[in-house]
Formats: C-alpha cells, structure tokens, sequence
C-alpha cells in the first residue's frame, strides 16, 4: 500500500486521464489570488475546461512540456464543506507537485491553506502573488524568511505582468515538503498504516468523512485542535515575516469601502445593474441578436439551407417539415442556437466574468443579505437572481454557488416562476406601455408578491436550515481584458457543446407535433382555461404552447391579438409565470434533478394559471 | 457583547464562536478565538464586515450573534 504514489487511486476512479510520462502539477489557492492567470501564463493558449466528473464544477487541465497541469477551484483550506473544495481535494491529492498561489497582501488567510499542505507532506513550491499590491499598501515581506520558515521555495511575483513566472516554472523541479508541525506528523505517523498515504491520513484524522470511509476508519476528531494549531502558527509566521510601514490610501480601498456603506453602496449597484442590463438587455439581446437573428440566420442561413432540402425533398412532406418548416430542426433550432442563444451566452459570461474579477460579487452579496434572509437565502443568492433577468437558465447554473441544496431550490424555483428574462421583459415591456401606469404598477405588483410567497412559502417548509453569510470580501480590482475573454470563450464554448443536443431534442419534438397535427389537438385543450377562466380570446392559447419554446415567443404572440388593457395585463401575469423556455428546462433538469425540475415545471401550469385567473376575475368585469 | 452589537471602527477581540458549523471557516480566514479585528461596517440590519489586517469578511447578522466579543482599547 505504502509503495503506491500518492493518489494513484483517484485518476482512474475519478475518469481523470491517467498519468502518460510527466508529473501532475496542481495548482492550489485561495479565491482571487491570480491562479488562472498564472495557469494561462504556464500552459499556453491550449487548455481545456471541463465539469470535474460527476459535478457542476469547472477545472482547467493544460500542458507544460511533459507534464500535466491542472487548476483547480479557490479554496481556503482542504477539506469536503462544499462541493468546490471536494474537487480541489481530490485533486490535490492526486498531484505530485502542488504551485500553491498565495496574495503578499493577505498571508495570513493564505497560508492556512499552504501549511495545511505542508502537513500533508505534499512537495510544494509557493508563488507569491500580488507583490505590487503588497507594496502599494506599504507591505515588506521578508521572502527569504518566509521560505525558511515554511521549508519550501517562495517565488515572488507579479502574475498580472508575468514577473517573476519564469522562476516559478523553474522552481517546480526542486518543490519541498516543508516543515510540518511536530504534533501533526506524530499523529499521522501512529495512523499511516491503516491509511497509507500521509494526504488521505491528515485528511481522515481532521474528520473528512469521504476519505475516512474510503479506508474503513472512523472520521478523525482533531480538526479544531489541528486547525487552532495551525492558525498560531500562521499568525507566528506573518508576525515574523510581514513589516507594515505606513498607511496605504488606495483608491481600490475606498471604492471597496464605498461599495459596502448603504449611502454610496446603492447607488453604485444601481450603476452596475443599468450597465449589465444595457451590456445584456440593450446591447447583446437586441443589437447583436437583432442581427444574427434576424440578418444572419433568417436573412441568409434559412432560405440557404431550405432551398438545399427542396432539392431533395418535396415540400409540405413531413420530413421537410421536421427539418427546415416552422419549427425544423435545421431552421428554427439552428438560427435558436447561433442566432440567439450563442451571443446571449457570450454577452453573460463575460459579464459574469467581469463582475467576478473586478471582486464587486462578495460586496453586493453583503450588501443585499438582509432582504434576501427573509426568503430563506443569504446574500450570495443576489447572483443568480440578477442574472435571471437576462437569461433564466444561465442563471439557473450560477444556483451551483448556493451554500446548501435547500437554497438551491429556492433560488431555482424564484427564478423559473417569477423573474422575466431580457427577450421576454423587451416584449412585456412594449405591451405594457399601452396599458397606462396603474396597470403597470398591478403587473409589477403581482409578480414581486409572487416571489416573496414563493420564497416564504419554500423557506417555511423545506427542512433544514440556510447557511448564514459568510463571505471573504477580496480587494477590487481592474479585470483583465485577456483573463476575462479566455474565460468567456471558455466557458461559452462549454455551455454550447453541452446545450445543443437537448434543444434538437426539444425543438424536434415540438415540429413532429405540429407536422402530427398534435400541437392543434392541445390548442383546443387549453382553450376553455384560457377563454372561460382568464376571459381572453380563444387565439391566446397559442402563445402559451409558444411560451414552452421560448418565453418571448409566447409573449410576442400576444402583441398581434386584440387585447383590452385589462385583458394585457392578465394575459403579461399568466405568460411572465408561465413554464421556462425549453432551454431552461433542459438546465433546470440537469441542475436540479428530474423530479424537483418537473415539479417546478407543472407548478408553474398551475401558478400561472391560479394568479392569472385570479386577477382576471378582479379586474375584468 | 455579541459581534451585531459592536460599533463600527470599534477594535475588538474574538472571545467565542458559537456556531461550530461556521467556527473552522472563520478559524481558516483568520478568525479565531483571542483575535484582534476591527469592526469595518455595520450594514443596517445586514452583515457586519470585521477586518483582520488587510483582510475584510462580512459576516451575516445571524452568525454575527452567535460570536462573542470583547472592545479592546489600544
């Protein structure tokens, strides 16, 4: 057992691609400390994102001449609290060189993390990241100190220009186990035999469950006093190698400060969501989908590729029709796809980015915790809710960052009822200007008591508890241009690649229905809920089996009918709550589970129609 | 007095932390029990935000009555 490298196990359990010749290189950190712009700098242009087996989090793997280099979630310390840090573990301790990444500026929280490394006798090699900014807040670290005390090479550099990585490359090969605490190493010493290697034996005696099992041992009890140790010793350390001269006056910090105190705060939200709603609203879905919608796919690619099957098929056959008719698979799907679900999803993901880089997220998180408390959910939930209205199911994934399963459903559920996205608040937004302020009002009414039932209902009855907030607010930062656009290409390309089968099957669905004249058969189902319950024209019941494809398609279908003001506005509750798209099923499925993702689908069947019906009853008489 | 009671720029020291669940967290950010920090900002019946040296954690109101404080004047 005790012959065996370290962590040979996990790669082939994992589906992790086993070692060929080189060394595995993990790279290991804290959030926002500069590890993917180090990964970038080490591995080139080529690397590949993927979701870590049988999870929702993302991992970068790249090359460096022979050896393999992975980057992995931030973390604070190893161990299974979430999702992010089981991943990290597990790569850890597949790695047979650990470049952990920590901020000059903030050691004393980074090297928590690095001396729990060194007492699981990894071979690391530290990067001291951020020099510039230890500096600039009149920061001296005594590097040469550091490396003694620690037992390990401590490279000095500045990521964001490159200084200092050369060396960092060159430092891998003499990476060192470090200095241990004595205590730690003497416990894990009485437990290597049953265990076998001294990474899973740190783990098993600080109490990780997973990997106790894994051995047939019980969980350790050591943790707090394993972790009080390593604390002094952090504080120790910092205490002896950290010289603080003088009093920064960044402006970064006063920013920072601004952004969390009620008076500036709101206001500078109120000035980064115009931005996300004009980059994402304005820009992205109406600009650039206008065109490749409209110009480019319609324009160009459709009566290209229809007039191709004509030549092959007769027209009006039901293979046609599937393929290149009203809902065809080659015409609706395709222009859906790249016309407008590609720049939706580049526009998010790099707006995403940017707020994630620039270290304002954890700040409006602090900032919003209070009125999302009420709800069942702590600040980190403003995230998912704010990106809803742009786009429900790229939203949907942000849920993965939620503390516990319990605020992922909520979070899931508010966003699949209540929140309207850009393509469907353009076309609710248009219907309501005819329908005078008082009705707007009662539209906007509604559908905000709806996610505050929601959510205290889902919050007073879903057991368990939702985790209070707990956030690490990082210094704000200038996003780089180059991080930011190889993330969002990254990412999108990602999304794309996992998305575009699922809608082929749903759009499919939906034109083999219409060509079995099925989707006729279900507009005079629905017909009697619609005109007997919601008084609305019998025609009405054509947007809602739109809204199932696509959210604005079904609103959209309401601006050709004649419609009362009273009649909009009921018709605008019942589509805003109707189903998601078919797209943010899929995700909701994939996210959430088929049977909490069926649940909220169906729910919403009955939302829609129960509000809807209720305020026609009200208002319409 | 507790953590929420604290006034904002008050120096303090950490005296316990209730919540066990979050206790190894806050221990991993520099928290511990017999730390300095400054009460950073108080959000109106939101977070407080402490500061241990550079380092700035907001801390949720439920959590912040669970850990017990003491002032310290320098």
């Amino acid at each position: 057992m005790q012959d065996l490298p370290p962590g040979r196990g996990y790669r082939h359990r994992h589906g992790l691609r086993p070692r060929e010749q080189g060394k595995r290189i993990v790279l290991v950190g804290n959030p926002n400390v500069g590890k993917s712009v180090i990964f970038n700098y080490i591995t080139g242009i080529y690397a590949e994102v993927s979701n870590y087996p049988g999870t929702t989090i993302e991992m970068s793997i790249g090359r460096l001449k022979n050896d393999v280099v992975i980057d992995t979630p931030g973390i604070y310390g190893v161990s299974s609290f979430n999702d992010e840090e089981r991943v990290a573990r597990d790569l850890i301790l597949s790695a047979d060189v650990v470049i952990n990444v920590v901020d000059a500026v903030h050691l004393e929280r980074d090297l928590f993390l690095t001396l729990q490394l060194i007492d699981m006798r990894i071979p690391i090699v530290v990067a001291l990241n951020f020099m510039d900014e230890a500096k600039a807040e009149c920061l001296e670290v005594d590097v040469d100190l550091l490396s003694d005390l620690l037992g390990v090479p401590v490279i000095p550099t500045v990521a964001s220009q490159g200084t200092g990585l050369d060396k960092l490359v060159a430092a891998i090969e003499s990476a060192q186990v470090g200095h241990s605490d004595p205590l730690v190493s003497q416990r894990i010493t009485e437990i290597l035999r049953m265990v076998g290697s001294p990474q899973e034996a740190l783990l098993v005696l600080e109490g990780d469950k997973v990997i106790s099992a894994k051995h047939g041992v019980p969980p350790g009890t050591c943790r707090e006093e394993f972790y009080l140790r390593r604390r002094q010793r952090v504080n120790d350390i910092v205490a002896h190698v950290v010289r603080e001269s003088g009093i920064s006056r960044r402006f970064a910090n006063r920013l920072g400060q601004a952004t969390l105190s009620p008076w500036t705060g709101i206001p500078i939200l109120a000035v980064v969501l115009c931005g996300i709603y004009w980059l994402i609203g304005v820009l992205v879905a109406q600009r650039l989908v206008g065109f490749t919608e409209d110009t480019l796919m319609k324009g160009y690619w459709e009566p290209v590729i229809r007039g191709l099957v004509l030549r092959w098929l007769q027209e009006g056959s039901a293979l046609e029709r599937i393929l290149v008719g009203e809902f065809g698979i080659l015409t609706m799907t395709m222009t859906y796809l790249f016309g407008l679900l590609l720049p939706l999803v580049v526009g998010f993901y790099f707006a995403l980015s940017i707020l994630e880089d620039s270290g304002y997220l954890p700040r409006l998180a602090a900032l919003t915790d209070r009125l999302l408390n009420g709800i069942g959910l702590n600040g980190r939930a403003v995230i998912p809710i704010i990106l809803g209205f742009g786009c429900v199911s790229m939203a949907t994934i942000t849920t993965r960052l939620l503390g516990s399963e319990r605020e992922k459903t909520i979070a899931t559920s508010i966003l699949n009822f209540t929140i309207p996205c850009s393509a469907q608040l353009g076309v609710i937004m248009l219907l309501l200007s005819h329908v005078g302020a008082k009705y707007v009002a009662i539209y906007v009414l509604v559908i905000g008591s709806c996610l505050v039932i929601i959510g205290t209902i889902l919050h007073r009855f879903l057991p368990g508890e939702s985790s209070p907030l707990l956030i690490d607010l990082p210094p704000m930062r200038l996003p780089r241009l180059e991080n930011i656009v190889r993330k969002t290409l990254n990412r999108s390309k990602f999304f794309m690649k996992e998305a575009y089968p699922w809608f082929i099957v749903g759009s499919g669905l939906v034109a083999i229905m219409q060509v079995t004249s099925m989707l006729s058969v279900w507009q005079s189902l629905l017909a009697p809920f619609t005109v007997g319950w919601l008084q609305l024209p019998r025609e009405a019941a054509n947007a809602f089996v739109m809204g199932m494809v696509r959210r604005d398609f079904g609103a959209a279908g309401l601006t050709s009918m004649q419609l009362t003001p009273a009649q909009t506005l009921v018709a605008l509750v019942t589509i805003t709550l109707f189903v998601p798209c078919i797209a943010s099923t899929v995700v909701l499925v994939k996210e959430r589970g088929l049977r909490e993702g069926l649940t909220i689908w169906f729910g919403a069947w009955v939302v829609a129609f129960l509000v809807g019906g209720i305020v026609s009853q009200i208002i319409i008489r | 007095m507790t953590l929420d009671q604290a006034k904002k720029g008050s120096d303090l020291q950490i005296v316990s932390i209730s919540d066990s669940a979050s206790r190894s967290q806050l221990v991993r950010m520099g928290i511990s029990e017999g730390a300095r920090v400054t009460c950073h900002e108080k959000i109106p019946l939101g977070p407080v935000v402490v500061r241990c040296r550079k380092q700035e954690i907001a801390i949720g109101r439920p959590l912040a009555r669970k850990i017990i404080v003491k002032s310290v004047k320098d």
